[in-house]
C-alpha cells in the first residue's frame, strides 16, 4: 500500500509500484481531469506537479511519488479558478480541450517558477503537443495570466 | 439543372408541454404521416420527444439539443447561438445537451456533398438532385458530424426552432394579457408588452404555450437586425476543458467497468495465428484474454495492468495482403497509374490535350504527397457492454447513427435495444467517423457478457491502425498563351478512393464501382478560368485502409494545383497573385481575397534575402481561404515559418472568434503535416509509432497567425476543415521563393528541408 499526497488530500492506494502516476491518478484515485496522451513523455498532456515541479505522469512510477506533494488540475485552483485558468477562458484557448488540462499545468510551474516569461522562455519551457493548433492562443494566455498574477 | 422550390411542407415545427418544459422541434415527416407525429414521439417515461431542438422550463431556462459532435470546433455554442438568436433570449440562459440518435438529425449537407455527383461548388443547392438527395440523407438517417457541415445544415432548422418557440411564448404572453401579440416585444429573454407595463420571462409562458396552435412558417429576422449572430460569443464548452471536469470517451466510468488493452495484427489485413493466455493469466488484475480474428485483448481491473499484460502476452500473427507494400513502393505504383487508360474525368473543357501539344511553352511536373495519421490527441476508445439481449456503447464519435448499426450488428440484438452515449471528442478530424473501435470493444465485452469494458488504444495502437489520408500522385501539363495566359490545363492524379474505401469497409452492400467526389475535389473544381482543362482521376486499388481525414482530397490537391499555378507564374515570369487574379475572371469573391491577402500580407514589399513569401487560393466546403507565408530558409537548409496571413470568405459568420480559431488550427494542422507528415510503410506495417517519430508542431515552431475574414455575402460555408488545404502550397511557394528549390513531394524534409 502507497500513501500518496494529492491536492492536500491523503489516499492510499493499492498498486504495482511501477504503476505510473497518471493511471493511479485516473483509474485508482478516479482524478480524471489529468490525460492519457502518448505514454511515452512526449507530448504532456498527462502533466501534474510533484512539489510544483512539472512532471509527466504517463512515465513516472508512482513509488517515486510518494512523500511528494502532488497537484493536479482538479487542484491547482482550490475553490477557485486560477489566474492560468481564467486567462484560459479570456482567451478563449481551449477547442477540443484534451491537452488543456495538461496545458495549463506546465504553464502553472513556468509561471511559478518564471512569473514574467519572455516568448523565448515560453517556447523553450512550454513543449506540449496540441492538436487543434491553440497555440498563438497559449501564448496570448500565458502573458495574460501574467499580468493576472501580478508579474510583468 | 431546373431549380425546385424546396418546400416546407415536409417540415414541422411546433411544440407541446412535455416534464413541465415547452418542446419545440423540427421535423420530416414521411407520407402519410399526420402532422403532429414527429412531436409526440415521447419516450416511455414521458420525456421529451427524440427531435425537440429546443426546450424552455418553468425557470426560463433553455435547452438547446445539439445533434453534432464537439470536437473543439466550437459547434455547441454556434447553433445555440442560432437558436438564441431567433428566440431573442439571453445566452447565459442557453444550456447545451448532446442529443440523442433521431433520424431527424441527420446531416444533409454532409450527405449530399459526399455524393459523387453532388452539384459541385459553383451551383445553386436547390436544384432537383440536391433536394433528391437530402431525402435519401433523411431515409438513411446518418447523424454525422464531418465535412464542415454542421452550421450550414443547422442554419435554417435551428434558427426556425428558437423563432417557433418565441412566436408560441408571445401568444400565450399575448392570450394571458389579453393585447395584441403584435404589440408584444422580447429582448434578453423577457417579454414586454410597453402599452401596459406587463412583462415577464419565458419561463412564465411555458404552460399556456404549450396548448398554443403550431407554427408551421415561422418568420425568420434580417440578417441586419442579428444580435448574437456574427459577433464573438465566449464558447460554452470551455469552462469545464479549464478545470479538468470535461468528459472525453477515455474518461467514462461505468459501474463495475473492466478495462482492456490489445495487440494486433502488424501487417494490414493480418490475422491472429496464435497466442498463449496462461503466460499472462496470474498477472495482476487479469480478467480474461480474449482473442479475435485479427488481435488478441487482455481486459483487466486497470488500464495500466491490461497494457502490460498484453504486452507481455507471446502472439503471432498471419501476414496479410498489405506485407508485399511498401509507402515508397505504393507511390511509385501510383505514379506508373497516371499512365493508365482507366481514369475518371471530373472537369473538362475544350481540347487541353491539343493546347498542350501547341504549346511553344510547355510546362511539366509530377508532385507527390504521402500516406498521414490523423493523431487525435484522446487515443481511440470505445466503452461497451454488452448482453444477451442488448448493447450499450459510450465513446468519443463523429458518427452515432453508424456507432448504433454497428454496435447492434456486432452485439447481434435488437435495434430497439442499442443505446449509444456520445462523449465530448478529444479531435476527431474524420478519423472518429470510422467505428474500427466499436467492432473491437463489443467483441471484448462480449467475452465477459453483462460487464462493461472501456477500450483505449495506446499511441503506438493509433498510429499504426489508423485509417489513413491516402498518398497520392498528380501530373500536370500546362500551356501558355503568348498572352502569358494559361491555355491549356492537363491535370492526372492517382489514389485510393476514400469514399469506395469507407464504403467497402462499411456498407459492403452498397460498394460499387463508382466515380468519386473526394479524390478530384481541389483539382476538378478550381475557380481559375482556363480555355482547355481535363481534370481526371486514375482510382487504384490498395490494402491500405485510408478515410476521411480533415479536408479529405483537398488536403493534397490544394498543394499539388496551387503549387503548379505557382510553376505557371513564374514560367510566364508574372507575380503570383497577379497571375492568378488574371484567372479569376467572373469569380469577384476570390479575386476580393486574393487581393485583401496581397494587401494584409503586404505582398509587393521585398523581402530580405533567405527569406521569402508564398501564396495560396483554395476554395474547399463552400469557403474561399487565401493563405500568404513567410519563411525563412538559411544555408544549411533549416526553415523557420515566420508568419502565415489568412483571408477566409465562409458567407454569414455565426461566432467570428470561432472562425478565427479553425483558421488558426487549420494552418497548423495542415502546418504539421507539411514540415513533418509521413505515415511510413514497410512490409506492410506502419514503422512510425509515436510522436517521435510523426511529429507535430509545438509551440516553439507555431508561427504568428493573422486572420481576417472577408464576407461577400456568398452562401453559408464550412470552417472546420478549409483553412488546412491552402498551407502546404503557400508554404513550398515561399520556400521556392526564399531558396529558388521547387518541392513537388511532401513533406518538405523530402527535399532536405530541416524544421
Amino acid at each position: 500500500m502507497l500513501k500518496l499526497d494529492i491536492n492536500g488530500a491523503s489516499y492510499d492506494v493499492d498498486v504495482e509500484d511501477d504503476t505510473p502516476l497518471l493511471w493511479v491518478l485516473r483509474d485508482t484515485v478516479n482524478l480524471k481531469g489529468t490525460k492519457f496522451g502518448c505514454g511515452i513523455a512526449a507530448c504532456g498532456a498527462c502533466t501534474v506537479h510533484l512539489d510544483g515541479a512539472p512532471v509527466r505522469s504517463c512515465s513516472y512510477p508512482v513509488a517515486d511519488a510518494v512523500g511528494a506533494k502532488i497537484t493536479t488540475i482538479e487542484g491547482i485552483g482550490g475553490d477557485k479558478l486560477s489566474a492560468v485558468q481564467q486567462a484560459w477562458i479570456e482567451e478563449q484557448v481551449p477547442q477540443c480541450g484534451y491537452c488543456q488540462s495538461g496545458m495549463i499545468m506546465a504553464v502553472s510551474a513556468l509561471l511559478a517558477e518564471n512569473p514574467a516569461p519572455s516568448d523565448d522562455d515560453i517556447a523553450e519551457s512550454i513543449t506540449n503537443i496540441c492538436r487543434c493548433g491553440t497555440y498563438p492562443r497559449i501564448k496570448k494566455a500565458i502573458k495574460r495570466a501574467a499580468q493576472l498574477q501580478g508579474g510583468d | 439543372m431546373a431549380k425546385l422550390n424546396v418546400s416546407r411542407r415536409k417540415f414541422l415545427v411546433g411544440g407541446i408541454l412535455v416534464g413541465g418544459a415547452l418542446a419545440v422541434g423540427y421535423g420530416f415527416l414521411r407520407e402519410g404521416e399526420p402532422d403532429n407525429a414527429a412531436l409526440t414521439a415521447t419516450t416511455e417515461e414521458g420525456e421529451i420527444a427524440l427531435n425537440a431542438w429546443v426546450k424552455v422550463d418553468r425557470n426560463g431556462i433553455v435547452t438547446v439539443a445539439v445533434p453534432r459532435a464537439e470536437m473543439g470546433q466550437g459547434v455547441y455554442t454556434a447553433l445555440a447561438m442560432l437558436v438564441a438568436e431567433e428566440m431573442e433570449a439571453n445566452f447565459d440562459d442557453i444550456v447545451v445537451e448532446q442529443a440523442p440518435i433521431a433520424d431527424i438529425y441527420a446531416n444533409i449537407t454532409m450527405i449530399k456533398d459526399s455524393l459523387p455527383f453532388s452539384d459541385g461548388h459553383h451551383q445553386g443547392e436547390e436544384t432537383v438532385g440536391a433536394w433528391g438527395m437530402a431525402k435519401v440523407a433523411r431515409t438513411l438517417g446518418v447523424q454525422a458530424t464531418g465535412g464542415s457541415t454542421s452550421v450550414r445544415d443547422a442554419w435554417i432548422p435551428m434558427r426556425e426552432a428558437g423563432a417557433t418557440a418565441k412566436a408560441m411564448l408571445v401568444q400565450a404572453a399575448a392570450r394571458d394579457w389579453d393585447v395584441p401579440a403584435g404589440e408584444i416585444t422580447v429582448e434578453n429573454g423577457v417579454i414586454s408588452h410597453a402599452a401596459s407595463g406587463a412583462s415577464g420571462g419565458f419561463g412564465d409562458f411555458v404552460e399556456r404555450a404549450a396548448s398554443e396552435a403550431v407554427t408551421t412558417t415561422p418568420t425568420l429576422k434580417d440578417s441586419r437586425d442579428f444580435k448574437l449572430i456574427g459577433k464573438p460569443q465566449m464558447r460554452v464548452d470551455i469552462p469545464e476543458k479549464v478545470d479538468g471536469t470535461a468528459v472525453f470517451g477515455v474518461d467514462v466510468e461505468v459501474e463495475g467497468m473492466a478495462h482492456a488493452a490489445v495487440k494486433l495484427a502488424p501487417v494490414f489485413g493480418g490475422t491472429l495465428a496464435s497466442h498463449d493466455a496462461e503466460a499472462v493469466r496470474g498477472m495482476p488484475g487479469v480478467i480474461a484474454v480474449v482473442p479475435f480474428d485479427i488481435g488478441v485483448a487482455v481486459v483487466a481491473n486497470s488500464f495500466w495492468r491490461a497494457k502490460t499484460a498484453v504486452e507481455a502476452l507471446p502472439a503471432s500473427f498471419n501476414d496479410g495482403p498489405a506485407k508485399d507494400y511498401s509507402s515508397a513502393g505504393i507511390l511509385t505504383l501510383l505514379e506508373e497509374s497516371l499512365d493508365s487508360d482507366d481514369a475518371r474525368v471530373y472537369s473538362e473543357d475544350g481540347d487541353a490535350a491539343a493546347a498542350i501539344t501547341a504549346s511553344a511553352q510547355p510546362v511539366h511536373a509530377v508532385y507527390k504527397a504521402p500516406f498521414l495519421a490523423h493523431a487525435c490527441m484522446e487515443p481511440m476508445n470505445c466503452t461497451a457492454k454488452v448482453t444477451e439481449t442488448g448493447v450499450e456503447i459510450w465513446m468519443p464519435n463523429q458518427a452515432p447513427t453508424l456507432v448504433k448499426w454497428f454496435a447492434e450488428k456486432f452485439a447481434d440484438v435488437p435495434a430497439e435495444n442499442v443505446t449509444v452515449h456520445t462523449t465530448l471528442l478529444g479531435g476527431g478530424f474524420g478519423r472518429r467517423a470510422e467505428i474500427d473501435l466499436v467492432y473491437l470493444a463489443v467483441t471484448i465485452a462480449k467475452a465477459v457478457k453483462g460487464r462493461p469494458v472501456k477500450l483505449i488504444w495506446t499511441r503506438e495502437n493509433d498510429i499504426q491502425h489508423d485509417i489513413y489520408r491516402p498518398a497520392a500522385v498528380s501530373r500536370f501539363d500546362g500551356a501558355l498563351g503568348p498572352d502569358g495566359r494559361i491555355t491549356g490545363w492537363a491535370n492526372r492524379i492517382a489514389s485510393q478512393s476514400v469514399s469506395g474505401s469507407f464504403t467497402e469497409r462499411l456498407l459492403p452492400w452498397a460498394a460499387m464501382d463508382m466515380p468519386d467526389n473526394t479524390t478530384s475535389e481541389g483539382a476538378a473544381d478550381i475557380p481559375y478560368e482556363f480555355a482547355n482543362r481535363m481534370v481526371d482521376h486514375v482510382p487504384v486499388k490498395l490494402p491500405i485502409p485510408v478515410g476521411f481525414w480533415r479536408s479529405v482530397g483537398h488536403s493534397y490537391n490544394a498543394f499539388f494545383t496551387e503549387s503548379f499555378m505557382d510553376e505557371m507564374a513564374h514560367a510566364a515570369g508574372k507575380d503570383p497573385i497577379e497571375f492568378r487574379l488574371a484567372h479569376l475572371e467572373g469569380h469577384r469573391d476570390f479575386a476580393d481575397v486574393l487581393r485583401k491577402l496581397a494587401e494584409v500580407s503586404r505582398w509587393s514589399e521585398p523581402l530580405p534575402p533567405g527569406r521569402g513569401r508564398g501564396v495560396a487560393l483554395h476554395e474547399s466546403f463552400s469557403s474561399i481561404v487565401g493563405q500568404v507565408v513567410e519563411v525563412t530558409a538559411n544555408g544549411s537548409k533549416e526553415v523557420t515559418v515566420d508568419k502565415v496571413y489568412c483571408v477566409v470568405d465562409c458567407g454569414a459568420v455565426v461566432n467570428p472568434d470561432t472562425v478565427t480559431a479553425q483558421m488558426e488550427g487549420g494552418i497548423l494542422f495542415g502546418l504539421t503535416a507539411a514540415l513533418y507528415g509521413e505515415i511510413e510503410i514497410e512490409g506492410g506495417a506502419v514503422v512510425n509509432s509515436n510522436f517521435p517519430d510523426y511529429e507535430m508542431v509545438r509551440l516553439a515552431g507555431c508561427p504568428e497567425i493573422e486572420v481576417h475574414l472577408a464576407q461577400s455575402g456568398r452562401r453559408l460555408g464550412g470552417i472546420g476543415e478549409v483553412a488546412t488545404p491552402p498551407i502546404a502550397p503557400a508554404l513550398a511557394n515561399a520556400l521556392f521563393a526564399a531558396t529558388g528549390e521547387r518541392i513537388r513531394e511532401l513533406p518538405i524534409s523530402k527535399n532536405g528541408f530541416i524544421a
